[in-house]
């Protein structure tokens, strides 16, 4: 059997090899694909982010263990940040999922940033498409630890989770712009602290401020380390899911989804062209023409874009 | 562009020593690889069912308990009927030298002891682990 075939059987082993192709940029993956691609469409994508420590993981791994409970299928893409130095990443949210990890209805790959800087990896988009492709009803992506500006994981889920912890910071941080915008459902974790009532407060009175169109997102407590509030979690992000089903945001949502996929193609194609176009002996001497103050990077830009779409 | 080497550090037993695992978990990332770790107290079943989910290179599992002629080979059999027989095994601790000698004959392909320097074990993963066939 052929990997296209074990990957629609929802074989793990060929999910797992499918998503290292992906990620490798290896040259079987665009066929994979186009082989799998017919077959996406089922799977949910949930996106889970938040700041370093607030509980990410365990929440994903709270959440699985009940969907899987319910016999659904749940794979998780859990992103850890890459070293900007050696490449190399140390991927530890498994950690956390370690009481699901034999479950048979549940996938879990971790992954490096991988030099991407929005809270994800260049991968992860079609990593969703090959899960979605091998049957979960589930996609759980989980991004790095967030800051304020890593919002890439609302370009691929359709329910977007922002998870917060007490006592970081006052009302004017949730005023800001970025990932407090992104939230369909806010989760203030590790609710069994101090300060918990006062965060969910503060946040809750900020999002009062924003005019939505017919879903307010809600801002719910939990402590996942003693498993309190994840039933009710995930009947908010069925909520979610139901309301925008019904008031067409889903189709919409799914329709730019297709946009960005070949989007994301296209700019890892042309920026490899890009790069190799740069390694030409011919465009040095034109740097040194930059160097030398006798043209800028402006002009000399310009003309490698023309020379390339004329060759083209 | 060169394929990545993702690695399973790995604690299986009862052990909860996981210094070790953790200096060496830090120089394979400093050497550029994409380390999963896994934690301490973890069975053998749970180590081969990660390497396969992650699609790893290298399982690298370190054991200071006295229980690596169990849980090792049981290890490499697991990968083996899972059919990921092409990964790395490796392995370290406080390992007696006749063990080793066992271990290998079980598939373990190295054994790391104490005194070990980070930059041997690196070099020893980089020159083999499998490409894919």
């Amino acid at each position: 059997m052929d990997i296209v075939q074990e990957v629609l059987a929802g074989d793990k082993r060929a999910v797992a090899r499918a998503i290292s192709w992906v990620e490798n940029g290896d040259q079987r993956a665009p066929e994979l694909i186009k082989r799998v691609y017919g077959k996406t469409g089922k799977g949910y994508v949930v996106g889970i982010t938040g700041s370093p420590g607030v509980g990410k993981s365990t929440i994903v791994a709270r959440l699985a263990a009940v969907l899987a409970a319910r016999d659904e299928k749940v794979g998780v893409l859990a992103v850890d940040p890459s070293s900007p130095f050696s490449g190399g990443a140390i991927l530890g949210d498994r950690v956390r999922m370690f009481d699901i990890s034999l479950l048979k209805n549940v996938y879990i790959r971790s992954m490096g940033t991988r030099g991407a800087l929005g809270g994800l990896n260049k991968a992860i988009r079609m990593s969703v498409r090959v899960l979605d492709a091998a049957g979960y009803d589930w996609i759980l992506v989980e991004t790095v630890g967030a800051g304020q500006s890593e919002v890439d994981v609302h370009d691929i889920a359709y329910t977007t989770v922002v998870i917060m912890a007490p006592g970081m910071g006052d009302d004017i941080q949730a005023m800001k712009a970025g990932i407090m915008e992104i939230g369909d459902v806010f989760v203030v974790n590790k609710a069994d602290r101090e300060g918990a009532d006062r965060t969910a407060t503060q946040v809750q009175s900020v999002l009062q401020l924003s005019v939505t169109n017919g879903w307010n997102p809600p801002v719910l407590a939990t402590s996942a380390e003693e498993n309190s509030g994840i039933e009710g979690l995930l009947i908010t992000i069925e909520r979610h899911r139901f309301c925008i089903t019904a008031s067409g945001a889903l189709e919409a949502q799914k329709k730019r989804a297709a946009r960005l996929d070949v989007l994301e193609i296209l700019r890892t194609q042309l920026s490899d062209m890009v790069r190799s176009e740069l390694e030409q002996p011919d465009v040095d001497r034109e740097l040194e023409r930059v160097i030398s103050k006798e043209s800028d990077p402006y002009t000399m830009a310009e003309s490698i874009l023309k020379r390339n779409w004329r060759n083209r | 562009m060169e394929d990545k080497i993702r690695i399973l550090v790995a604690k299986p037993g009862l052990d909860g020593h996981d210094r070790g695992a953790k200096v060496l978990a830090r120089a394979f990332m400093e050497a550029g690889m994409e380390v999963i770790y896994t934690g301490i107290r973890r069975t053998p079943e749970q180590i081969a069912e990660v390497a396969v989910q992650e699609d790893v290179g290298v399982v690298a599992l370190s054991c200071l308990s006295g229980a690596h002629n169990t849980l090792f080979p049981r290890v490499v059999e697991l990968l083996r009927e899972k059919g990921a027989s092409n990964v790395l095994v490796v392995g370290g601790g406080v390992i007696p030298e006749e063990d080793v000698v066992f271990l290998k004959e079980k598939g373990v392909q190295e054994i790391f002891g104490p005194g070990t320097s980070l930059s041997v074990c690196v070099e020893y993963i980089r020159t083999h682990v499998k490409k894919e066939a």
